[in-house]
């Protein structure tokens, strides 16, 4: 069992990198702290992959440093890094067996025999694979192979796990339990995680943090509900879900943050002093807006039409247009969602002011 | 996966003319040449029997297993590296390799043999280099040797020796090596340990390829060889055409066929036909 001390502490400084004129990555500063796990987090081409092969050594940035508990590593090759890596369609060595696969890293090390036995034979028991040990990884489940590479990538203790997107061939139950199974070993080592994936509730499910990229830029870093609840900008609050956004007129600061015009009424918002300036975008998501018959003068709300309804089993999602023509994606309990449709004109939409945010007007 | 019943058919009239030129061209008269070991110069198993009890149709049998066992350890281990920089090199060195592969495609086997003897010829140009810089006073016997076939014979098959390797290592999925590299693998370890056992199934299609070339080759070893280690293609000849033993000549082709054939069948066993090129 590894000590919690040995995970280490990753600080990337002004890291920038260039394919011929394509800028991959720009002036990025991120600190990875001791033991956590971090999502970076952003569609394909976002700069997520380039920087985690930075990381691993497998890509020399252009410019910028990279330091490992305060040790500079830019120019350390990937074989002299501490790094264990988790790859998208796992790369295990095909003509290896299971045991082998996951004693690579130890022989390399020049481990002794007895030791090198004892801990596979660990690694094989915590990540549920006994009696597969002698099997080839053809002849191993998608599931199996992926904790095949995860104990491989485990077994040497490194002071940083690397996963580039090592989910995306399992389907989607397994997808869930080996998300679980992860979570578990990270808290068993202690070791320091950085996790690449394109799917958002895959990070806001298992990090510590999340590192939203878009065009090569750092766009946030925060907790999940930093970044679900208060996106730094447009982008990021479309990618990690579904999103209402309202213009909204005249923003003022106010008791608690600010107030405005949405669709011709005053609306309450919480917000940083730097958001309010005049005309912004006010962004709730679907599922803190609520349908009510009335709203009262001092309450969050603007009249819609519902137009369209998506059963989803547990809730309703429902489309409606506004006065002035804005669309609107709510979601709400069934049986409120067929009373709207039924009605066929309008009713209110109504959300508690700290779930409105404002977000730059053009929101970019 | 199995086409449809049209699907078949359609490559069957596609393959036909091809068939049907082997047939007429080559496994007709081959049944020829089995009908005369049968019964040239009296019926019966006599030239089989004289195969077993000839000391020097045995001695030319296992010098061309030896040549050919030497000729593929020479030729897949030569285009093991040639490959690597063809496959995995910078684009200039690529480049290079290409055409070391392709020219000697464009020159014929009589052109290419009569070159070698050029060159190793006790007046060949090697020879009146090594003695020109005094490194030696007595020419090397470079030539009319198994040293000269096997040279000869080598520098022909590399470049169907590739195309096995280029295959399995361009099927080869980057990112295994990269694993090894991150695992903390050096470079040479990387490569020995990961990257040539992932290129076995090349490596065996490679090997067998040459070595079943080798059986058969006539030209090279009898303008290199001077008749001083002739192989069993050369000794068919000789006994058909100055001879005239047609009997035992049929007889030792088809024993030469069969071999190459069971080789043949072992050889897909390990090895799907599309991976050879």
């Amino acid at each position: 069992m590894q000590q919690p001390g040995r995970a280490a502490e990753i600080k990337a400084n002004g890291i920038g990198k260039s394919f011929g004129s394509f800028r991959a990555l720009d002036n990025l500063s991120l600190d990875i702290g001791r033991g956590e796990f971090l999502t970076l987090l952003g569609p394909s081409g976002s700069g997520k992959t380039t920087f985690l092969m930075i990381l691993a050594g497998f890509v020399q940035p252009s410019e910028g440093r990279l330091f490992s508990d305060g040790v500079d590593i830019t120019d350390r090759p990937a074989e002299q890094r501490a790094a264990g890596m988790v790859f998208q369609g796992y790369a295990l060595f095909p003509h290896m067996s299971v045991e082998q696969n996951i004693a690579f890293p130890l022989k390399v090390r020049k481990k002794s025999a007895s030791e090198i036995k004892k801990r596979v034979g660990e690694m094989v028991e915590r990540v549920g694979l006994k009696g597969h040990e002698k099997k080839l990884p053809a002849q191993l489940s998608g599931g199996q192979q992926q904790r095949v590479a995860l104990a491989r990538a485990l077994v040497f203790e490194p002071g940083v796990l690397l996963l580039d997107e090592p989910f995306s061939a399992l389907d989607k139950s397994l997808r869930g339990q080996m998300q679980a199974e992860m979570k578990r070993l990270h808290q068993e080592t202690g070791t320091t995680f950085v996790f690449v994936t394109h799917d958002q509730s895959e990070a806001l499910a298992l990090s510590s943090r999340v590192a939203i990229f878009n065009h090569g830029k750092l766009l946030q870093v925060g907790r999940p509900d930093e970044v679900y609840d208060r996106p730094a900008n447009r982008f990021v609050a479309e990618f990690l879900g579904e999103i209402n956004m309202l213009p909204v007129k005249g923003v003022k600061p106010a008791d608690n943050g600010a107030t405005g015009l949405c669709e011709d009424r005053a609306v309450n918002m919480r917000c940083k002093a730097e958001a309010i300036k005049g005309d912004a975008i006010l962004a709730i998501r679907p599922e803190d807006m609520s349908i009510a018959p009335e709203a009262s003068a001092n309450q969050n709300g603007i009249a819609a039409t519902a137009v369209a309804s998506t059963y989803l089993g547990a809730a309703t999602k429902l489309d409606l247009t506004t006065r002035q023509g804005a669309r609107v994606t709510v979601s709400v309990p069934n049986e409120v969602a067929a009373a709207a449709l039924s009605k066929g004109n309008s009713v209110w939409l109504t959300w508690p002011a700290e779930k409105g945010f404002l977000l730059p007007d053009g929101g970019q | 996966m199995r086409g449809t019943l049209s699907d078949r058919m359609g490559a069957a009239l596609l393959m036909a003319p091809l068939l049907l030129f082997l047939i007429l061209a080559y496994a007709w008269p081959f049944l020829g040449v089995v009908k005369w070991s049968f019964t040239l110069p009296t019926p019966g198993l006599g030239q089989y029997h004289a195969l077993l009890t000839d000391e020097l149709v045995q001695s030319v049998f296992i010098r061309t297993l030896r040549i050919a066992a030497i000729v593929t350890l020479v030729s897949v281990t030569a285009a093991y590296a040639i490959t690597v920089v063809w496959v995995r090199g910078s684009p200039v060195q690529r480049v290079l390799a290409e055409f070391c592969i392709l020219v000697p495609f464009w020159i014929s086997v009589l052109t290419r043999a009569f070159g070698w003897v050029a060159l190793l010829s006790n007046r060949g140009l090697i020879n009146t280099w090594l003695q020109s810089i005094g490194f030696i006073s007595e020419p090397l016997t470079l030539v009319r040797n198994e040293f000269g076939v096997i040279v000869g014979m080598s520098h022909f098959l590399i470049p169907f020796a590739v195309f096995p390797l280029a295959s399995a290592m361009r099927s080869l999925d980057e990112r295994v090596l990269l694993a090894a590299r991150g695992l903390g693998s050096s470079r040479m370890r990387t490569f020995w340990t990961v990257f040539v056992p992932m290129t076995r199934s090349g490596i065996i299609g490679s090997a067998m390829i040459t070595f079943v070339f080798s059986l058969g080759f006539f030209v090279t070893p009898a303008i290199l060889g001077g008749g001083r280690s002739v192989m069993i293609a050369e000794l068919i000849y000789l006994r058909i055409f100055q001879s005239p033993d047609w009997g035992l000549g049929a007889a030792i082709s088809v024993v030469l066929v069969v071999f190459v054939g069971a080789l043949m069948a072992l050889l897909f066993r390990y090895v799907k036909p599309k991976q050879l090129v």
